[in-house]
């Protein structure tokens, strides 16, 4: 007797349908206390941008239903709310701005950065079937990924901003190449430790009951990471070579289960820290800034004053916040991007941080997720790889603002203003998404 | 390799609960501390960033919170700060608060207990917190009168209604203008202030209630005058008034003012004596009487006390156990008996009101920003230094000063003043202090005012309250009958 069998499994995508409604929602009302607030609320100008906001994230979500009906649902909701979070603030921040006679237009430019980074991800979905191909270019990449860091040391193209020489401008637009540099390098690192893993786990001379890898093997992994602390120290930008150490560091430990290596690999960071503290002067006022913020001596010198300015607007936020547009978080430089989260956690309060910090985590969660879920190698690197890239560089800037760690440059993602990350973990959310496709597709029954 | 993402996960994990106790360390163990360090600037913000109500005089704002846009969103603005800067005081970003910026900030600030039902409906109501209005009893054409007359001369008017004790002109001279404070430039302020710190005739000092007290000179001898009242005499009652009047135990002798005889003979009535300034009378009076009935007096009327109008008036001063020679000098107001402006304005105020003396106050109304009244003074007795006809006496007296006597300069045409003039020595070397106190019209009167002139003005040694001071005294009066007669 033969009985069909239905096996029922949950895509996800009307759960997906609904929590983006919720984010839209978030998105729309988070702007229009912004606008209110500012005394600039215009009911047909709400309108369009609600109007844009549900036909982009409808966009995604049909581009998904089309071409991804496995992908994981709950990752786009997460990065839109956090997006639509980010454009309210960097709008607020505007009106301050325009308040104190120094009118600034991020709000807008940012929109349209997101517009272009949804777009971005929208094609890869459609273009990229399946990311296996990827693996292909792992040389490539490799390639790519180092001259992304080298080209801001070019001459005519290279801009530095704030000391850190981490942009090139192109066509009167400038460019930050680090954050399409660490995508690169993921794509990298999981190719190659795929290829090499084994041989990397398994061969090598031990020492001191540490395996060590054979030379040969070793190598090319050693000339992309040396190049790219090197070319991070010469441009001055610890955020993105603490980031890419990072990421080295996780995939390899993910690829060979060499606790070992970690140990190791953290050791080398701190001693290569320790040589920057006391070589780089402008590593040591970081240094010194963090461990000694309140100091009154390092407070009038400056050094300390962006980040001290950061907790006093935290700290006035309390548990529920001055209300967005309410507070005064234009006070600390850089408000609407590196110190974006302390400007949030002012209006927010700790309950509105906690609540943007947990969706960070479900990012990277379900990015875990599916590095699990997927079975191929590769799948798995790429996907723990770009969870990884993510959580760590949230940690490393919002941990700067909050006194965890020394503070660096970065932007915290989709949150910050800035064109070139916004649209580089849009593509890292498109990557992540096809591979969840893959992950979450029912395995095909053979007989 | 599902185990190292899972243990990668949980690093991951262990990263974001690191900021999520970062976060809370911040935002609430933390933020108490973080937000009183002085460095945070966003508390001076929300203090001075608020919409702080305004000083009105006569219906009109003289002092409010001007929208602008720069940091601190309101600008505290002056419409005529020298005018009313003994008052209001300043509101400064840098030196903080005084006067009644100061004690009214809880009103003016909005965060005062009284307002607590206000705050809640603003809170609801979605509107910014607003701080209460606060009207003044100053009047207006009063001060500008007072300031006017009063010029560039050193020196201080105060004008009571003595029947309320509401204080209805408060000038010092020099002042200054509190908008050069108010700025938001922490440079500019710091200059300025400097400035007026090292200023050596003292702008920033309220003469009227609290610089240096003065000597009141004649004007004491109204103190003496009620202290004699009160003991029997009668203002008929004949004064022992020699041309000097030796000072037992020491070889100083008194002498009247010019070395003048205060009459055709040695026994003139105590209203003759008061009427002619007498010194030797007074002196001798005074020594007759005893330090003890002058002193028990001068408490009644309020010596020696510290009190608040709400700005804190310096208590006067009075010897301390003196000797016969000193209580002579004592009881011409010389010596160690010391006053300030507002001291003598109540003497006036009292007499004028039949022997009750109100307590000054400043504060007329305080109104939320509904225009609801939070609160609202109401006159309170300070005591009863007089009884009514020895009130009734004093004023006869003091009509006699102005009629027949040294404060001629202090009539008014149609009009019945009273009053007293005083004539300070210094010490050696320094022009006398000028006093004028009076009241008008005398039957029912509106108005009591007390006026200083340091070092007599512009008349030097040759100065007398009865020509430096008694036209300024004459001037408010005068005004103060217009305004009272036009029910204003």
């Amino acid at each position: 007797m033969a009985t069909v069998a239905t096996v029922r499994y949950q895509r996800g995508r009307g759960s997906e349908l609904a929590l983006l409604g919720l984010s839209a929602l978030i998105t729309v009302t988070a702007r229009g206390l912004v606008d209110y607030h500012a005394s600039v609320l215009v009911i047909s100008q709400m309108l369009w941008y609600t109007v844009v906001v549900v036909a982009v994230l409808l966009g995604i979500h049909l581009a998904l239903r089309r071409w991804a009906r496995d992908a994981d649902p709950v990752i786009v909701p997460a990065v839109a709310t956090l997006t639509g979070m980010g454009l309210a603030m960097i709008r607020r921040i505007d009106f301050a701005w325009a308040d104190r006679g120094r009118p600034t237009n991020f709000g807008e430019i940012q929109s349209m950065w997101v517009l272009v980074g949804a777009g971005v991800c929208v094609t890869i979905i459609v273009v990229l079937r399946d990311y296996r191909v990827l693996r292909r270019f792992t040389y490539t990449a490799g390639v790519l990924g180092l001259v992304g860091l080298l080209l801001p040391l070019m001459p005519v193209i290279g801009r530095e901003v704030n000391g850190a020489r981490i942009w090139i401008s192109l066509f009167g637009r400038s460019l930050q190449p680090g954050e399409f540099a660490k995508i690169a390098f993921v794509i990298f690192f999981a190719g190659y430790l795929q290829t090499n893993r084994d041989t990397l786990a398994v061969t090598g001379p031990k020492i001191l009951g540490i395996r060590f890898p054979r030379a040969r093997d070793m190598g090319p992994l050693l000339v992309v990471w040396v190049a790219a602390i090197a070319v991070q120290v010469f441009e001055q930008d610890l955020g993105t070579s603490l980031l890419l150490f990072g990421i080295f560091v996780g995939m390899l430990y993910v690829a060979t289960r060499r606790t070992s290596w970690v140990v190791l690999g953290v050791g080398m960071f701190f001693v290569g820290a320790a040589f920057a503290g006391t070589m780089f002067p402008h590593v040591r006022v970081r240094y010194v800034a963090w461990l000694h913020a309140l100091d009154p001596d390092v407070y009038s010198s400056g050094q300390s004053q962006q980040l001290v300015g950061g907790l006093f607007g935290m700290a006035s936020g309390g548990l529920f916040g001055t209300g967005l547009g309410q507070g005064r978080p234009d006070l600390v430089p850089y408000a609407y991007s590196d110190f974006i989260v302390a400007s949030l956690g002012e209006e927010l309060g700790l309950t509105g941080l906690l609540a943007l910090l947990m969706l960070f985590v479900i990012i990277v969660h379900r990015a875990m997720r599916t590095a699990i879920g997927v079975r191929d190698g590769f799948g798995k690197l790429m996907a723990a790889g770009l969870g990884f890239t993510i959580a760590l560089q949230t940690f490393i800037v919002v941990g700067g603002v909050m006194r965890v760690i020394p503070l660096t440059g970065l932007a915290t993602p989709f949150l910050a203003y800035g064109g070139s990350a916004m649209i580089a973990n849009w593509i890292i959310v498109a990557l992540l998404l096809r591979i969840s496709d893959q992950a979450r597709r029912p395995q095909e029954v053979t007989a | 390799m599902n185990e190292p993402v899972r243990k990668l996960s949980v690093v991951v994990l262990v990263m974001f609960l690191a900021l999520m106790v970062a976060a809370s360390w911040i935002q609430v163990i933390e933020a108490g501390s973080l937000n009183s360090d002085a460095r945070n600037v966003r508390t001076l913000y929300r203090e001075y960033g608020n919409f702080r109500g305004p000083f009105v005089v006569d219906g009109e704002s003289v002092v409010f919170s001007k929208p602008v846009n720069d940091p601190f969103n309101f600008q505290r603005t002056y419409t005529d700060g020298k005018l009313y800067a003994a008052a209001t005081g300043y509101y400064s970003i840098v030196f903080g608060k005084t006067a009644l910026e100061q004690t009214e900030n809880a009103l003016l600030a909005g965060t005062s207990d009284a307002l607590f039902w206000n705050r809640l409906r603003d809170l609801f109501g979605g509107r910014e917190q607003q701080g209460a209005s606060i009207e003044l009893t100053l009047r207006a054409q009063l001060q500008e009168v007072a300031a006017k007359e009063l010029g560039d001369k050193k020196g201080a008017v105060v004008a009571l209604d003595p029947k309320t004790g509401a204080i209805l002109a408060m000038v010092t001279s020099p002042t200054f203008d509190p908008a050069v404070l108010a700025g938001h430039s922490t440079q500019e302020v710091n200059d300025a202030y400097k400035e007026l710190n090292t200023n050596p005739d003292g702008p920033l000092v309220n003469r009227a209630i609290a610089g240096d007290t003065y000597p009141p000179g004649s004007t004491f001898k109204l103190i003496v005058s009620a202290a004699a009242l009160h003991a029997g005499y009668t203002p008929e009652s004949t004064v022992y008034a020699p041309d000097s009047l030796p000072l037992p135990g020491s070889s100083h002798a008194i002498e009247n003012y010019g070395g003048e005889s205060c009459g055709k003979t040695e026994q003139i009535t105590l209203e003759q004596a008061l009427t002619v300034s007498c010194n030797t009378a007074f002196a001798d009076l005074g020594m007759t009487l005893g330090w003890g009935a002058i002193e028990d007096k001068a408490k009644e009327f309020g010596w020696t006390d510290t009190f608040r109008v709400p700005l804190v008036v310096t208590p006067s001063r009075l010897p301390d156990d003196p000797d016969d020679a000193q209580v002579g000098m004592s009881s011409i107001g010389q010596f160690d008996v010391r006053a300030t402006p507002m001291q003598m304005a109540m003497v006036t105020a009292a007499i004028a009101n039949h022997g009750r003396l109100m307590t000054p106050y400043l504060v007329d109304t305080a109104r939320a920003s509904d225009l609801s009244i939070i609160e609202q003074s109401s006159p309170v007795e300070y005591g009863q230094p007089l009884t009514s006809s020895e009130a009734s006496d004093l004023t006869q007296m003091m009509v006699s000063v102005v009629n027949d006597g040294t404060g001629r300069a202090a009539r008014i045409p149609g009009v019945t003043v009273a009053g007293k003039t005083g004539t300070a020595e210094t010490g050696t070397g320094s022009a006398p202090h000028t006093w004028f106190v009076g009241f008008a019209p005398a039957e029912n009167p509106v108005v009591a005012v007390a006026v200083i002139v340091e070092n007599g003005g512009s008349l030097g040694s040759e100065a007398t309250g009865g020509k430096v001071a008694a036209p300024i005294a004459k001037a408010v009066m005068e005004k103060a009958i217009e305004l009272s007669k036009a029910g204003k």
